[in-house]
């Protein structure tokens, strides 16, 4: 029975995930009203995927712990879904919908990796649910934050250069500062003020005295970030700055350019450093090094592969054979067990929240929160990239985690409060266009009084 | 169109305009992910068999458990290797030719060999139709794992293990044009299904019983290196032996080292290609001391000494040193065979081999499809060229020599009406003891046949053409007469 359950679910689970991200990338562009129907199907079929999968998990664990920690779950996304509705109706659900989504695959996974970390990560999204539910309101309603530019690019930048110096490392970079025994990672949080410093400096003027001020101390960051050896955190930095600069200033050349200057600095690293050059040899040959430097991407590698497209089934496979795989190589894990074909939708549940992002930015009027919802928008989807890429062998290893499901309290709290930000100016959208409305009438009253008199 | 109108169209066209940018990058971003998702597909779907079969891989270990290994068969279509599942659920390997196949097939218990090892993963997985597994899993109950077609040949096999005898040594017969391995024999034998109850003796044997000589066992080459010292010294020359002559006397001597011919035969007044059929010590040690040691290395290095060799079953790799600062005793010893280089039987036949086949080596190719259990193929390995090893021209020169060997010298035993033989012998010494000594063969036959490579060696028997050319020759007339 246990056999039947878990072999059919496998399957099941692959059919809902696809179903409710077929849904999602079709209600995008669609008008408020049209999706109503179709946000109660993608409910239906996340909590019947977050069933099934827990279930499995009960199945061939024995452990009754799973089941209440299940039940905290949909409590947990039912409160958070019921309570975003109630307080603001007008919120992007189905930003909402991906958001529990990519947490639930997050706590299976753990659950079955590492229950301890799983009823961490739970306490952690409890948090961060909690601090992050004003932030929309806060976006809506309060017009300073807009004015402190400089203000977020100088803590920002003090913030690493404060880990730089005093951080503690862990596999090789310097990422961890620990404060009355609670330890966190500022560069999660400075992702968010660097997106705010750019967006408000780039809004102001684009002449070239400010483009060059911005680029200087964009660089600034990179820079202290690779001394740091946080090579992620870095390339993550630097392609949200180009993507910004780009739309900011309409000029593909400067991308251009700027894309150029990071592959020699890329080049030049490669041949200066060791850490560098490690990380390129376990990505160009790993199976040379499998004793040492390749260790971790084959054991990545012989996990997706021999889960194959359908995957192991829940607790049938090995993934704790792969170093770390709670953080950075989480996505080998559900492709062990969950399937290729989970994984890859799993991807696309990534890319259709950015459609959903640039969306927002592209029917923003305010041209801050335009380049706001943009910076966060990469930021999120090009740590995806580079971790996903990591992974499976594409690039070489950055050592980023995955946002939403991957074990760590600071990219879990950060990546919270970027999603809280983007509700905010999707709340602003509505705003807008409320205003636009309402001016309209106003002025077709105007004519009408105009064409009686 | 009113002015308004106009303004309205302007407003529109900028608004487009303001959301260009946005427009690519998101294209930007589709293309990376894009990319990105058609790399994992092409992994899983064409890299990863190759990828996870791997000892590193424990996970191998729960598709083993998942799945009834499958079965190994001959070309011909001969179960060579099977799991018997018993009443009660117990499994047994099974290899119904016993010794015969010992080490091509190798063992599948207390780690993975041969055969059983390059082609474990095919064995643990299941291509069976996917109704009958899916019901199978459902109901908990093992699939039957994929079968393996081989290239090896049951008739060929068993005449190379049976002319071997109660010696120990290695066959191996492979096909010049193709790259298939028709027969691989190496003794001491063992009957696999038995590895797991004597594991203890044949692991702790002092004569290496579990050792596959063809592709592990390191000889002196003995005369059968001559073949590349003549191709040396022909390339030095302008590919022209015909300046070359030498009067053998049955010894020669530089300083205080002597090199005699064997039985100190003097095989008197010689040219280049005499004294390769007669196998002259004398002369190619005479050759030798000429040769540029450099250019000698390199041939060396061409010919895939000291480097990886094309071939999936564990080997070792062959060696040949020669510098500058070595003596000229040195050099002579080396040239005729006898020096430091060490050689795989196995190594031996892909030089063979790439002469056969005009200078081009094919990859020795051990397995032909994967069936599923009821035989619907789900795989075919087509043959694959592994490169040039010399030029055309320069495999025609040798082969001519080579046939030499078989009409006038010491391969005469090969004569045949029904297939023409190119070879060259050799009596490697391996010990102090001068009549200690490895018999060689070294060559292949054409016919109305695939050209078919076979390399002998015999340790400890005595002289090639003695004990090493009879083995050769049942091959040949099993292969081209029937």
């Amino acid at each position: 029975m246990v056999n039947v359950i878990t072999e059919l679910s496998k399957y099941a689970m692959i059919l809902f995930l696809g179903l409710h991200t077929l849904l999602g990338f079709r209600l995008v562009r669609k008008p408020e009203d049209e999706k109503r129907a179709s946000l109660w199907q993608q409910n239906i079929l996340f909590f019947g995927m977050h069933f099934l999968g827990n279930l499995v998990l009960y199945l061939n664990t024995d452990n009754e712990e799973i089941l209440y920690f299940y039940g905290a779950q949909a409590l947990l996304f039912l409160a958070f879904l019921i309570l975003h509705h109630v307080i603001y109706p007008k919120e992007d659900k189905l930003l909402n919908h991906n958001l529990v989504m990519l947490l639930s695959v997050g706590f299976l996974m753990l659950a079955r990796l590492s229950f301890d970390k799983a009823e961490r990560q739970f306490e952690i999204a409890v948090l961060a649910m909690g601090l992050t539910f004003l932030i929309p309101l806060i976006i809506r309603k309060v017009s300073t934050l807009r004015r402190l530019h400089w203000f977020y690019g100088a803590v920002g930048l003090i913030l690493l250069l404060v880990v730089l110096i005093a951080g503690t490392v862990s596999s090789g970079a310097k990422l961890t500062i620990t404060i009355l025994g609670v330890s966190f990672q500022p560069s999660e949080f400075v992702k968010i003020l660097f997106v705010f410093f750019v967006a408000g400096m780039l809004q102001v003027d684009r002449s070239f005295r400010q483009v060059a001020l911005t680029t200087a101390l964009a660089a600034a960051y990179v820079l202290v970030l690779v001394a740091s050896k946080d090579l992620g955190g870095a390339l993550i930095f630097f392609v949200t700055y180009l993507v910004m600069l780009y739309v900011a200033t309409k000029q593909p050349l400067w991308f251009l350019a700027g894309l150029l200057a990071g592959s020699g600095a890329a080049w030049v690293a490669w041949k200066l450093f060791a850490h560098v050059q490690t990380r390129v040899l376990a990505w160009s040959d790993p199976f040379s090094v499998i004793d040492n430097e390749g260790y971790q991407i084959t054991q990545s590698l012989f996990a997706i592969g021999t889960g194959g497209w359908f995957g192991m089934g829940i607790g049938q496979g090995m993934p704790y054979k792969i170093p770390v795989v709670e953080e950075d190589f989480i996505f080998a894990a559900i492709a062990e067990e969950l399937g290729i074909l989970f994984a890859i939708i799993l991807i696309f549940v990534y890319l259709c929240s950015f459609y959903m992002i640039i969306n927002i930015a592209m029917c923003l009027k305010d041209s801050y929160y335009k380049l706001v919802a943009l910076g966060l928008g990469t930021m999120l989807t090009f740590q995806v990239f580079l971790c996903v890429g990591g992974v499976v062998k594409f690039i070489p290893s950055t050592g980023v985690t995955l946002s939403f499901v991957s074990y760590g309290g600071s990219s879990l709290l950060s990546t919270f409060v970027m999603w809280a930000i983007i509700q905010g100016m999707y709340l602003k959208r509505s705003d807008e266009v409320a205003e636009n409305d309402r001016r309209g009438k106003a002025e077709k009253i105007e004519k009408k009084g105009k064409k009686e008199e | 169109m009113t002015g308004e109108e106009k303004q309205k169209k302007s407003k529109k066209k900028g608004k487009k305009k303001s959301k260009r940018e946005y427009t690519n990058v998101l294209l930007l971003f589709t293309g990376i992910f894009a990319l990105l998702i058609v790399y994992l597909g092409w992994f899983q779907a064409t890299q990863s068999r190759s990828v996870i079969n791997n000892s590193y891989n424990a996970r191998l270990e729960i598709l083993e458990d998942e799945v009834i290994r499958g079965s190994i068969l001959a070309t011909g279509g001969e179960v060579l290797a099977y799991t018997q599942v018993s009443e009660d659920g117990t499994e047994k390997r099974v290899y119904p030719y016993g010794c015969t196949f010992s080490h091509v097939l190798g063992y599948s218990e207390y780690g993975k060999t041969g055969i059983e090892e390059i082609g474990n993963f095919q064995l643990i997985n299941s291509n069976a139709y996917f109704v009958e597994r899916f019901l199978n899993e459902i109901r908990g109950q093992k699939n039957t794992g994929d079968s393996l077609v081989t290239t090896l040949d049951v008739e060929l096999q068993t005449v190379a293990h049976d002319a071997l005898g109660t010696n120990d040594g290695a066959v191996i017969v492979m096909e010049a044009s193709t790259g298939n391995v028709r027969a691989m024999v190496s003794k001491p034998d063992y009957d696999p299904g038995t590895v797991a109850v004597n594991w203890s003796t044949l692991s702790n044997s002092d004569d290496g019983v579990l050792l596959n000589r063809v592709t592990q066992g390191l000889y002196a080459p003995g005369s059968t290196f001559k073949t590349i010292t003549l191709l040396e010294y022909l390339r030095e020359n302008n590919m022209d032996g015909s300046d070359y002559f030498y009067d053998c006397d049955g010894k020669i001597t530089v300083g205080d080292t002597s090199i005699s011919c064997y039985h100190g035969t003097a095989h008197g007044e010689l040219d280049l290609e005499e004294a390769f059929a007669e196998s002259c010590n004398s002369a190619f040690a005479d050759i030798g001391s000429s040769l540029d040691v450099d250019s000698f290395r390199k041939l060396a290095k061409q010919l895939l000494f000291d480097t990886e060799l094309p071939v999936s079953l564990t080997y070792n790799q062959s060696s040949f040193s020669l510098s500058e600062s070595d003596s000229e005793a040195m050099r002579m010893m080396t040239a005729i065979g006898q020096g430091e280089t060490l050689v795989t039987p196995m190594h031996m036949a892909l030089i063979m081999s790439a002469i056969a086949n005009d200078g081009v080596l094919m990859t020795p190719r051990f397995l032909e499809r994967t069936e599923n259990y009821t035989g619907t193929l789900v795989e075919t390995y087509s043959t694959s060229t592994y490169g040039s090893l010399m030029t055309s021209q320069e495999a025609s020169v040798l082969q001519s020599y080579l046939r030499a060997v078989v009409e006038y010298g010491t391969g005469t035993a090969l004569q045949s009406d029904d297939y023409t033989v190119y070879g060259k012998t050799g009596t490697a010494e391996y010990s102090s003891n001068k009549n200690e000594s490895h018999a060689w063969f070294t060559g292949y036959a054409s016919g109305d046949k695939e050209d078919l490579v076979v390399v002998v060696l015999v340790e400890g028997a005595g002289s090639g053409s003695q004990y090493a050319v009879p083995i050769a020759k049942k091959i040949f007339e099993a292969y081209y007469t029937e």
